[in-house]
Formats: structure tokens, sequence, C-alpha cells
């Protein structure tokens, strides 16, 4: 088995490095004429406004900073780097034609307050794309403004709220359900946008239970979150039956779409009677995550609720022949945030559904559930992991096994499992989640694995399930590999020794030292 | 395109890779994976997109989709109101498409991420200097969502349901503002402005000032690019009221101004966009969230935050996701924000522009804006019928400029300008503030040259002075 050892560069924060009066670039000369206005800065301002010390920022000539953040990019791993099965967050390849084009002028100088006139390329792009995005997942209008997938469950909340209180019942519907399988995201966007969480357990099957949702649906039900394959990769089959049990008594029913990427072509969220629906861009349509951000979370929702999406949304004027932001929209809930959207992103989505098409896009949905079955049915054959819940039913993009025998037989936990994956090269699935698995190991290949990586992971996790029974102190102290082995968590959030920022750690340091 | 035998993006693509490993799952088909789905909601048709492209086709359909834009680059674009043309250096692009960066997720496992959490940890301790604040979070969407988050944060914190802001605020962010502070049923104060300066009115500040206010916002710079200069009364007013005092800042003049931090705020938010990020049409932005280092501000601050540790066996320096019992995925619905994907590639393209920063090019940059600010003003400003600024206060990156002397509207100087002259004019405030007549808000930074703003000049003497004259 190969062996692999991530870089492990001794390198300093970057304030310990440089000297004083080094600097990184040169500004541009100011020319003549304003130069005299540079004297009079200081004028103009009033002392009591202008800086006195100046900010402690590092000084560095231009090289230096590029060996310090290349050091620290090689002690990182990215899509590009290796497999990475980080279940719920489809973390296929990112097309490099897609980021080319979105770091080309057309898109990255151009200012969102220019004249409609001089942005009718990039108005176009937005406008396809959100027809395409309403097709993709069978609603009506499409709002490309969220930033996040989070931020796309907060407005499909608000809409919620917005579409109640037209109908004067919001002060009735204060209720969210949400099932115990959940992503976090949603109880917490629920809550932002003032509903009160109600928890639903999920079946032996792993689904939803239906007839505890029945049960926990009244006149206070503003609406049930879901995401279908639900996060156990476990496609909920009554959905029919859940959608009419929700609409019945007044609520919706919102499609949280983080594993979208299942269902390309096959099955489309509006069709199961979902009334809103986020898309995470950055997860199914392949635009690189950025090491946390930026993402862009834009929501589909059925005709009815059309008026209520933010402004401004990318119309089309059939007469004139041009694009134009429309703000007239008075039942609108406002702005989400500044403009229009994660414009960056939205680019690279667009050129992902143009290279792949219907068909292409059909073919990355079957080849993930292909990927995840196969996984199912190597890693059940290893001793210590099990899959839970409805063993029959075939996964779809993803899936989760319990480390819980392992556990209970030697002592090595799913985390440990997860650490000791790191040190062949590949990224950790999601551990812990969802609430429902013990000792959860949360499993999603994508599309983008070859075979060969997924039969390489099996072996990795085969060899790892032996080592915590032949010797499972290597397992417990794993990584091994990493620039790091594992860190301090208590030191790194204990109000006596935490340092979140450089000051607060040079702080700390003194007054120690006194 | 011709049918290719399996598809880039899709290794198993490859018809005998799927057969085999189909018939090692034990099933006869895909088809047999979706057997679950129940067929009345199958999708009976192919979804009505465009067939594959190759990567040449895609390249060229949407270059050339693009060259319909008019970009900064071809023309001189005086637009700012948040998001603002700023030069970015070769270094911040490529370290930025690193791709062992561009291409991770949130460092969940820290093992393995260290580079992305010393950078975040960097950016974060960089804000901090700027802002003079001890803790920052590793990013927000963008400035409008930060304000939204903070104010939340105040509520959260003193649990009252009024927050007074400047009635100079950028429209948008205040309409965000009401977005995420509608549930929690707080209401937002307008308060007054001096109408010579610009300046806060102190007095209608303390009329509002209640023990119902949750907090104090102002924008320093402002919306309309004056500086505030009473900041340090406003959070006198502020904290006499038992209110926080929440600053939103464009940290490109914090080498300049004096840092919020410095005089009094408890919160500060702002855009980081122009320190290393592309306009990309309003998107994506950076937003930026720092507050004092009390414990109860940062149990209750939102987002990511990243700190500084050890390795358990104390051996080196380690970094790590902070406090992450008060995010969503391990405190859910009591969690302090549902944020989870941030703008952390964002976050790492400031940090690297700060870094070829340092100091004196930080302060060096806020020089050079703040002097073509001036040139372009007064320059301006001698055109007949033209005044700019509207406001006597000192300006930043940006002001005001006003036409109702010269008889013309903003829109007809500006569609003027950008037919006859190929020039992008300022925003157009008519609607947003009627109150300053025919006004248009203009943004000078390093990115525009002397010889663009003389462009300016002239293009504007020679619309106004012609239709002037049809007018006469």
């Amino acid at each position: 088995m190969n062996a692999f050892r991530q870089a492990c560069w001794n390198e300093p924060v970057i304030f310990e490095l440089g000297r004083r009066g080094r600097r990184g670039c040169v500004l541009p000369s100011v020319e003549k004429t304003a130069q005299r206005e540079v004297a009079k800065i200081k004028e103009s301002l009033p002392k009591g406004l202008r800086r006195k010390t100046p900010p402690l920022l590092p000084e560095l000539s231009e090289a230096e900073v590029v060996q310090h953040f290349t050091r620290l990019s090689q002690m990182n791993y990215g899509v590009d780097s290796g497999f990475y099965p980080l279940g719920s967050c489809t973390m296929k390849y990112n097309p490099k034609i897609d980021d080319f084009l979105a770091d080309t002028p057309g898109v990255a100088s151009v200012h969102p307050y220019q004249d409609e006139e001089t942005a009718q390329g990039i108005l176009e792009i937005l406008y396809t794309l959100g027809r395409w995005l309403a097709e993709i997942t069978g609603t009506y209008e499409v709002s490309l403004q969220p930033a996040a997938g989070a931020q796309g469950e907060f407005l499909g909340a608000l809409i919620m709220r917005a579409c109640h209180k037209s109908n004067r019942e919001i002060n009735e519907r204060t209720e969210l359900i949400v099932p115990d399988s959940a992503h976090g995201t949603n109880p917490a966007s629920g809550t932002m946008a003032g509903f009160k969480v109600a928890v639903v357990p999920s079946g032996e099957d792993g689904c939803i239970d239906l007839e505890a949702l029945k049960a926990a649906v009244s006149k206070r039900t503003a609406g049930l979150m879901l995401t279908n394959p639900n996060t156990l990769g476990i496609f909920e089959r009554n959905i029919g039956e859940i959608a009419d049990t929700v609409h019945d008594a007044g609520g919706l029913l919102y499609y949280d779409g983080a594993n979208l990427n299942a269902i390309l072509g096959k099955v489309r969220p509006g069709d199961m009677g979902f009334d809103i629906v986020h898309i995470n861009i950055h997860k199914t349509f392949g635009t690189p995550h950025g090491g946390g951000g930026p993402g862009s979370g834009p929501i589909g929702v059925c005709e009815e609720l059309e008026r209520f999406l933010p402004v401004p949304r990318v119309a089309y004027d059939r007469k004139r022949e041009r694009y134009y932001l429309d703000y007239d929209k008075p039942d609108s809930i406002g702005k989400l945030r500044g403009f229009y959207g994660n414009v960056a992103v939205l680019v690279r989505a667009y050129a992902y559904i143009l290279s792949l098409g219907a068909e292409g896009l059909e073919e990355a949905a079957e080849v993930s559930v292909l990927n995840a079955n196969y996984l199912v049915k190597k890693l059940s054959q290893i001793r210590g992991i099990e899959l839970p819940y409805d063993k029959g039913q075939p996964r779809k993009h993803e899936c989760v096994f319990s480390a819980k025998p392992l556990l209970k037989e030697t002592g090595v936990r799913a985390m440990d499992v997860a650490k000791r994956i790191l040190d062949h090269g590949m990224h950790a699935p999601t551990m812990y989640f969802p609430l429902i698995v013990e000792e959860a190991l949360m499993i999603e290949p994508t599309e983008s694995a070859a075979k060969e990586e997924l039969d390489r992971f099996v072996e990795v996790v085969g060899k790892i399930s032996e080592e915590a029974y032949t010797n499972p102190a290597l397992v417990k102290n794993a990584p091994h590999n990493m620039a790091i082995s594992r860190l301090d968590e208590v030191r790194a959030s204990h109000p006596k020794t935490m340092a979140l920022s450089w000051r607060m750690h040079r702080q700390r340091v003194e007054s120690q030292r006194y | 395109m011709t049918k290719p035998s399996s598809h880039p993006y899709i290794p198993n693509s490859v018809s005998e890779i799927k057969k085999e490993m189909l018939r090692q799952i034990g099933a006869r088909g895909v088809e047999e994976l979706y057997a679950d789905v129940p067929k009345r909601f199958r999708l009976k048709h192919r979804l009505n997109l465009p067939s594959p492209k190759s990567e040449q086709e895609v390249k060229r359909h949407v270059e050339s989709l693009l060259s319909r834009n008019k970009t900064s680059q071809d023309i001189p674009v005086f637009l700012g109101a948040g998001c603002w043309p700023h030069h970015m250096p070769a270094v911040v692009r490529d370290i930025i498409q690193r791709t062992e960066f561009l291409t991770s997720y949130t460092p969940y496992q820290p093992e393995i991420s260290q580079g992305m959490l010393q950078a975040l940890f960097e950016y974060q301790s960089m804000i901090c200097e700027l802002t003079a604040m001890h803790v920052a979070n590793s990013s927000m969407y963008d400035w409008a969502s930060a304000l939204g988050e903070a104010v939340r944060m105040a509520v959260r914190l003193n649990n009252r349901a009024e927050v007074l802001v400047p009635k100079i605020i950028h429209p948008e962010r205040l309409a965000t503002l009401q977005t995420y502070i509608a549930p929690v049923e707080t209401r937002v104060k307008k308060v007054d402005y001096h109408p010579t300066t610009g300046q806060l009115n102190l007095e209608d500040l303390k009329r509002k000032a209640s023990a119902k206010t949750a907090a104090v916002y102002v924008e320093n710079p402002s919306y309309l690019g004056f500086v505030e200069t009473q900041v340090e009364e406003i959070a006198e007013i502020a904290h006499d009221a038992e209110a926080l005092f929440i600053v939103g800042v464009d940290p490109t003049s914090l080498g300049v101004l004096k840092p919020p931090g410095e005089y009094g705020a408890d919160i500060v938010v702002g855009e980081g966009q122009p320190l290393g990020n592309a306009m990309n049409y309003g998107g994506p932005l950076l937003g930026v969230f720092a507050c004092r280092g009390e414990m109860e501000l940062i149990r209750q601050m939102p987002g990511r935050v990243i700190g500084l540790t050890t390795a358990l066996d104390g051996s080196r320096r380690g970094y790590y996701m902070a406090l992450q019992t008060r995010e969503q995925h391990i405190r859910r619905e009591r969690a302090t924000s549902n944020i989870c994907t941030n703008e952390a590639l964002c976050a790492l393209a400031s940090a690297v522009h700060l870094a070829l920063l340092g100091p004196q090019g930080l302060r060096e940059l806020g020089e050079i804006i703040m002097a073509k600010t001036r040139y372009a003003m007064q320059l301006l400003n001698r055109i007949r019928g033209v005044k700019a600024p509207v406001f006597k206060s000192p300006h930043f990156k940006e002001f005001t400029v006003n036409f109702d002397k010269s008889g013309e509207t903003v829109r007809k100087v500006n569609d003027a300008l950008l037919s006859r002259h190929q020039i992008h004019g300022g925003k157009d405030l008519s609607k947003e503030f009627p109150e300053l007549g025919e006004t248009a808000l203009y943004c000078a930074t390093e990115a525009h040259t002397r010889e663009e703003i003389d462009r300016l000049s002239e293009a504007l003497k020679e619309i106004l002075g012609k239709e002037g004259r049809k007018q006469r």
C-alpha cells in the first residue's frame, strides 16, 4: 500500500516573519497634480480621527509572502489532491475550464451597479442558469441570491413566513418540523427565521416515521424541511404521503438540496411535491469549496410562492430583447445580502451544466449512486463496521456505516478510523453524522472517483480494521503522516487558554510572563 | 460533439467499468438502484437542457456572452457603493488558485487542513490589527449580512428590540438588515444627519437612544463617502444607553483612519472585497466581523473562528476551529447562526493582500485613495452647475456629485457619459435620497488614473455645456 506523507513545514505565524521596512508591493505613484492632495489629507482629517499607531501587520517581501502561503497550501488537502469522500459535502471534481472562465475580466471586472446595457452578457448567463436550475429541480422560479446553502434555507424559511402571513396564519403556524437525521443547518435556519423547531424521529428503515409525522403536524405546522435522499443516503419512498400529510395540514414542504446530486435527471423535488428547494451550487454543480467558501445556494419555488422571492430578479424583456434587474416585486421578502448573489460561482455552474448537458448530469447522478453502492457492498465485508438501517435498500449518492462493533471490540472509535484514513493520503468521511447513527462514518464518493480509488479506499479501511484488532494504539494515535498529530481541542476553546487572534495570543503570553 | 466513450469528469462512466461494478453489487442495471423511487414521480423525459459540449465549445460560448459586458478594464468605471474597483496583485490571484486551498472543504479534519486553518487564523489576526478588536471570525457572506448578524448578536446579548442606524445608510444594507432582524421582531429607527456636513445628528441620536436600543450602528466612512467625525461622541451616547456600538468599515481606510476599537466599537463589520477580491458583478464578497474579547461577546458570535492551539502532545503549534459548540452542526436550533459555508477563500485573498501591503502599504493605499478622491472632487467641483462633494466633511474614496444647478438629471448625464465618452458615471442617488436632488455617488481609488479622472471632468464639461446651451 502506498505510503503517504503530508508536507510538514515548521511555518511560523506570519507575524513572526519578515523585517522592518520590507514590503511586498509598491503602489502606483500619485501623479504630480494629485500628489499635492496627499499632503492635504493630514489637514483634512481631524486629528482625533487619524490612525496614530500603524496596524501590526507583517513586513515581508513579495517572495516571502509567496513562500509562506505556498508552504501553507502544501499542508492542505483538496479534491485535486485525491479522494475526498466527505459525506453530505459532494466533493466532486471542480473542472478547470469553469474556474478559467469565471476569472476573466468579463466576470471579475464588472461592477454590479453598471448600466444593464453594459452587463447583458452576465445577465443572460444568470437568467439562463436560473431557467436551467428551475428545470433541474422542477420548480417554477429561481432566485440566485443566497450566498450558501444555509442562506438558502434561511430564505426558504422566510418565504414560508411570508406565505403564512399573507394567509393570515402566521400567528398560528409557528412550528417547523425537521427529521432527527437532518443537517444542523435546518433547525438553525428555522430558528433564525423565527420558528420553533419540532423534531420527528426516523423509523426502522431510516426514513421519516410517517405515523410520527402525522402525529406531529397540526395547525401550528409552518412546514417540513427534508432532504431526499436523506442523510443516510436512503430515498424517502413515502415522499408522496409525506407531502400530502404536510400539505393537508396547511404546511409547506422544503427540500434541502445537499443531496440533489443523486437524483439529477431522475426525479425532481418539484415533482415530488416540494414547494421550496435550495441548491448547493458548490456541491452539485462542481464549483470549488475554497476551504469553506464561497459557495452559492439558489432556491427554486413553486408558482404560488414566486412573488415572495428576494429582489432584484434577473428578468428578460422580450420586446426590447434585453435582460434587466427587476425590483418591482411588492410582495418580495426584500433583500438577503448585497447585490445579486455569488456571481463568479454561478458562472462556473453555468459552464458546468453546459459541459455535461442533460445526459451528462444524469450520468453524474447514476455513477455517484453506483459508486456509493459499490462501496456499500465492499465495505460491508469489513470486520467491525456495519451498515445500519435497511440493508436491502439501495443507497443513493452516499452511505453511512457505524463503527459501533469496532468500538465495542477494540476500543477504536469512528474518529480514530477517520484519522487513520488521512494517513493514507485520503480525506476522511464525515464523522458522527447523522446523529441517529452511533459512531457514524458518512461516505460520499461522488461520480468523480475512479473504481481504482474506491478499491484502494476499501483496502485502506480493511487494513485499519485489522490494525484496530491487532494494534489499536496505532489507530487511536493516528494520524501519523500529517503535518501535525491530533490537536488539543480543549485548549483551543477554553476561556483560559483560547487564542483566537495573534493579538490575543500575545497578550496571554505577556500576562503569563509577569 | 462526437459521442465519447466516457465523460472526462466521470471516470467510471466507461460501460465495461459500470458493468463490472454492477455485477459486484449484484444489480442488473443502474435503474435497479433507483427502484425505490416511486414511479409516479420519476421524470418521464430527459431534462430540457442543452446537449453536452466540449471544452472548446463551452469556452467559445461563454466568452462570447461575456464579451458583451463592458468591464472596468474597457472603460473607466466610477462606481463604488459597497463594491469597489481596486488593483488585485498577481500574488493574490496565484495563491488563491493553489488548488490545495481552492478545492478543499471546510477544515473539519484539522490535521490534514493546517494550511487553510493557519491562513484563516492569520486573516482573523490581521482584521483584529486593522480594527483594533480582539476577535474576528473567519468570514461572513458580505457586509450587509454581517450587519444583520451583528444586530442579532446585540439582541441576543441585551434582549432589546430596536437598532438605530444613520438615515444615510446603504439602502441594500438596510434592506438586508431588516430581513435578518424581522424574525426577532427588532425595529430599525433612522437617525437624521446634519444637512451641510452629512454628520450624524447627535441630538436626534440622543433623543432616540433609550432602554429599548439594542445597538447603535454607524458606517465609517459613510455610505456617501465622508468620514464620520463624531464617532467618540456616538460611542458614548450608545454606551450611556447601555446599547452596543456597531461600526461598519471599509478596511482599506484603516491605514489612515482611526480604528473602531480605539473609539469604543463593540462589534465591527465591513466589506473585505477591496482587499484582494475582484468585483465579480457583486459576489462573492467578504463579510468582515470582529468584536471585543469578552467571553460573553465571543460566546454569542456567529460564524467560524479559528484558534491557535497545540498538538495534544504539546509538541508544536496547531490550528483548530474553536468554539464549535456555538455552531449549527453541534448546537442545531440553539446555534448562534446557521452559517456553514462562508467566504474562506476571499478571506485568504485578503490575508495575502494585507501581507503584501504591510503597515506602510496599507497607509499609502489609504493616502493614494484619498488623494485621488480629493483630486476628483476638486476637478468636478470646478465645473459649472456641478457641486462636489455635497457635504462639507472629509471624504475617503467616494463622494457625492450634485447636478441640480446644471438642470440635468444624473440619468441623462450618465447616459451621455456612457454613450458619447465611454465612461461609466457614479451611482444615481436621486431615488434613494430624493432630498439630495440630482446627486450621484462617485468613487475614485488607486485603480483610477489621473488621466481617467481628467477625462471624466472634460466629458462632464462637454455634456453639461452642450445640454445647458440646448435649454437656453
